[in-house]
């Protein structure tokens, strides 16, 4: 479709970009990705036709740009700038209309009924047929884009070209205008090239991206082989990290901002002394926010959250829709759910056990509340019917150190091994089956870090980290049990 | 409903040519009719009809009333009339093209450069062979057309792809060395000095019907041009960049235009001298009435313009009788308050949402 070979130039005199090779296919969505002055617009100027090449070629459909007529041109290749001036307040509908003007030959043709029903039909799609008779000066930012993309596509192009277009819309508009640009490429065919300042936006639509960097070219290639971490920090020049899309398979960019490094030199200390016991609950409040792994009931998953509550309620608790319950408690006790995760015990609250466990630069404080009325031998569970009760063994292991992904998942494996040889120690057996259980049928765990202070790479149960966690859950949940145990034969 | 809106739009549109059609009657008539010797508008409508239908008989109209009218009052509405509407179609042009609607001929330094031509005709006395009289206007045209080609290669010379900005400023600096020109040749003058000034303060008086033969042929040939270019006018009023992506080329309408506006400028600027105000207020005017559309816009400013300029002559020559008043005063007086009227009005209509 489109065709880009050794292309060098820029305005007068300098040379912006040098030596642009690549080639864009039909129906494909292709992002031009790159840092401010990195030749992004001049680029798109050449394709358009505005700026003369010094070197090399661009041709579409293998022809030459130089050699179309501005008219042939337009009737092949569209553009939605970034700026729109209009000097007169023309309506919407003679804006759009003068899309048509490539199709229009010899000065006295008419205006057909073909050019009135793409008009029509264009309006329609880009929804701005509702304010067709409007004049453009008094359109939102908006609808004034919507406007000039239909003015656009009433040029009819095989190749869409813009800069930026979701620059000055809000997200909703955003997501609006690259839906129906991606819709278009597949059911018409239809190219379009657009330039993008937002990474993940062009990370989440494109099929092909090119990376400038300085006027050359540093990568071309999908999504994921363009945004690699190291690639858009040296092109960019800034701190960023990247992270995988929740529900699709593209990778997403974040920014790291300075104040976190800031943050790191303030070394949080999660102790005993933020915990506070109560019948209902047991909440931790932490002054920063920490990075959390959970199967709680409110805040589960990946996270970062400030307030950490384990709920007592009765054995009879009705779970229909717990989530929203907790969530209702949470906040009737002054914490916001959004920052909190909540987890639910039918264990006395009393039976808790807790200690802070410290090595020379990092610590871990493990809270652990325990009852075994329902325990379970995992390996013979066919056996139990799925019955959803509130939690008996809850493990929370806060870390003050700076800890990896593998080492969050590390550690609830530790965890997890700890309190299985904690309970074959005690003998606790599975009722159904006459067996040791490893666990009860609704534990829960959270592993939450300060991520500051030392980095702690690994928690396997050798590892330095790894070792507090085992000793520190197997000796709480040991205790815990132990008073459940106690007080139960009482 | 789609066809009612079209049809309702179509009837919108020449509701405007009519409208615009009839103040243009009414204007000339008005102006044939009214001054020191009041002619009946019945007794013009027979005249000039038995001009235009010989074999029809008027022998019961006043002999007296059929010279002035055929030789004074007319050629005069005319050429008032022709004047207006080359300056307005010219000025809206420019400002379609410029994406200003600020901008006029004099802008560009177009009617500068033809006040230079007239006034060096009138300093040295030139008087081109087998052209006699006729040398003014010519003079003015060549130099509204040199001073353009300057103003042009001077702006390409700062930035080749010759931004509107570019172009505008340029104007204004030849403009101003323009002018300065004239003042000089003025203070160097002696006894010519009252026929320049007079001429530079512009009118349409006495010049009779061998200065409507001079800027007729220009102002068709302009007017006929700058209509062919309405839809690239419009394209070119969302900017160039724009039109270029809208497959207009660009650079080539854009030396059409400009040549195009300079015959319509220098040929009104010789017959007539400086009438300021027209070429703004006019465009301006039709565009806030009737939309911005140049396929509308162009012929409806030429049916106003004229009719203005005509008006404009009926007081200048009327509201201190005998004495003639220029022109320009006249449009300058009238044109600015309506102007500044139109736009307090519109401000407000559109802070109430309308």
């Amino acid at each position: 479709m489109l065709n880009v070979q050794q292309v060098c130039g820029g305005y007068t005199g300098e040379s912006i970009l040098r030596n642009i090779s690549f080639e864009v296919g039909k129906g494909e969505l292709f992002g031009i990705l790159g840092p401010n002055g990195s030749g992004k617009t001049t680029l798109l100027k050449m394709i358009s036709g505005i700026l003369p090449i010094q070197e090399g070629s661009i041709s579409v459909n293998g022809q030459l740009l130089s050699k179309f007529t501005p008219k042939q041109l337009a009737k092949m290749v569209a553009v939605l700038p970034q700026h729109s001036s209009q000097a007169f307040s023309y309506t919407v509908k003679e804006t759009v209309s003068l899309g048509r003007y490539a199709h229009l030959d010899g000065w006295f043709q008419g205006w057909s009924k073909e050019d009135e029903r793409i008009v029509q039909q264009v309006m329609v799609q880009t929804g701005v047929a509702d304010f067709s008779h409007r004049d453009i000066q008094q359109l939102s930012g908006g609808e004034r884009q919507r406007v000039y993309l239909a003015q656009a596509l009433a040029q009819e192009p095989e190749i869409l070209l813009l800069d930026e277009p979701t620059n000055h819309l809000d997200l909703s508009y955003q997501k609006e205008l690259l839906d129906l640009l991606k819709k278009w490429t597949n059911e018409r065919s239809l190219t379009v090239i657009s330039i993008f300042h937002d990474l993940n936006l062009a990370g989440l639509y494109c099929d092909q991206l090119l990376l400038l960097n300085e006027g050359a070219i540093n990568k071309r290639g999908t999504p994921n082989e363009v945004l690699k971490e190291e690639r858009i920090k040296e092109v960019y020049q800034t701190e960023i990290k990247k992270h995988p899309h929740p529900k699709v398979p593209v990778p997403q960019m974040v920014l790291l901002p300075e104040w976190q490094n800031e943050l790191e030199k303030k070394d949080p200390i999660i102790n005993p002394n933020m915990l506070s016991l109560s019948k209902d609950h047991i909440v931790l409040q932490s002054s920063v926010p920490l990075r959390t792994m959970s199967s709680g009931v409110v805040g589960a998953g990946m996270g970062w959250y400030e307030t950490f509550i384990n709920r007592h309620v009765d054995k009879n608790y009705d779970c229909s829709d717990h989530r929203k319950e907790m969530a209702e408690y949470i906040r009737s006790h002054g914490f916001d759910p959004n920052e909190s995760v909540g987890m639910m015990t039918a264990v006395r609250l009393e039976d808790v056990s807790y200690r802070l466990y410290t090595e020379k630069d990092f610590s871990v404080f493990v809270v652990v509340t325990a009852g075994v009325g329902n325990a379970v031998d995992a390996s013979k569970s066919d056996s139990h019917s799925f019955e959803m009760v509130p939690g008996t063994i809850n493990t929370w292991v806060f870390i003050n150190g700076n800890i990896t992904e593998e080492a969050f998942i590390q550690g609830i494996m530790t965890a997890t091994e700890a309190k299985v040889k904690s309970l074959q120690d005690q003998m606790v057996i599975d009722r159904m089956t006459g067996t040791l259980a490893t666990g009860t049928s609704t534990d829960s765990i959270l592993i939450a870090a300060t991520q500051s202070g030392k980095s702690l790479e690994f928690a396997g149960t050798i590892t330095p980290l790894g070792k507090l966690i085992s000793k520190g859950v197997y000796e709480c949940t040991t205790e815990a049990i132990g008073k459940y145990v106690k007080r139960i034969q009482e | 409903m789609q066809r009612q809106f079209t049809q309702k739009y179509l009837n919108k549109k020449l509701i405007a040519y009519f409208v615009a059609g009839a103040f243009l009657c009414f204007a000339m008539l008005l102006g044939i009719s009214i001054g020191t010797v009041s002619v009946p508008i019945l007794s013009i409508v027979q005249i000039i009809g038995s001009k235009v239908f010989p074999f029809i008989s008027v022998n019961q109209i006043d002999q007296m009333h059929t010279n002035i009218v055929m030789n004074i009052r007319l050629p005069r509405v005319i050429l008032a009339g022709l004047v207006g509407a080359a300056l307005a179609i010219a000025g809206a042009a420019f400002q379609g093209l410029l994406r200003n609607p600020l901008a006029d001929p004099y802008t560009l330094g177009v009617s500068s450069g033809a006040s230079v031509g007239a006034v060096l005709t009138l300093f040295f006395q030139i008087s081109i062979p087998f052209v006699g009289s006729f040398t003014l206007p010519l003079l003015s045209i060549l130099f509204s057309f040199l001073t353009i080609f300057v103003v042009l290669t001077f702006a390409q010379k700062i930035e080749r792809s010759m931004r509107v900005e570019t172009i505008i400023l340029t104007g204004i600096i030849f403009s101003s060395f323009l002018g300065a020109l004239i003042s000089l040749m003025i203070a160097l003058t002696g006894d010519e000095l009252r026929q320049i000034i007079n001429w530079l303060l512009g009118s349409v008086s006495m010049r009779g019907w061998a200065y409507i033969k001079i800027i007729l042929p220009f102002f068709i040939l302009g007017s006929f041009i700058l209509m062919l270019n309405g839809r690239e006018l419009n394209a070119m009023s969302f900017g160039e960049e724009r039109a270029h992506h809208l497959g207009v080329n660009v650079q080539r309408r854009k030396m059409i235009i400009l040549t195009a506006g300079s015959i319509l400028t220098g040929a009104a600027v010789a017959v007539s001298g400086t009438i300021g105000f027209v070429g703004l207020v006019i465009p301006h005017l039709s565009r806030l009435l009737w939309g911005p559309d140049h396929k509308h816009l162009l012929p409806l400013s030429i049916l106003t313009g004229s009719a203005f300029l005509i008006l404009a002559d009926l007081v200048s020559r009327t509201i201190i009788a005998p004495t003639e008043l220029p022109i320009g005063v006249i449009t300058a007086l009238i044109g600015a308050p309506v102007f500044a009227m139109i736009l307090l009005q519109r401000k407000r209509a559109e802070r109430s949402g309308s």
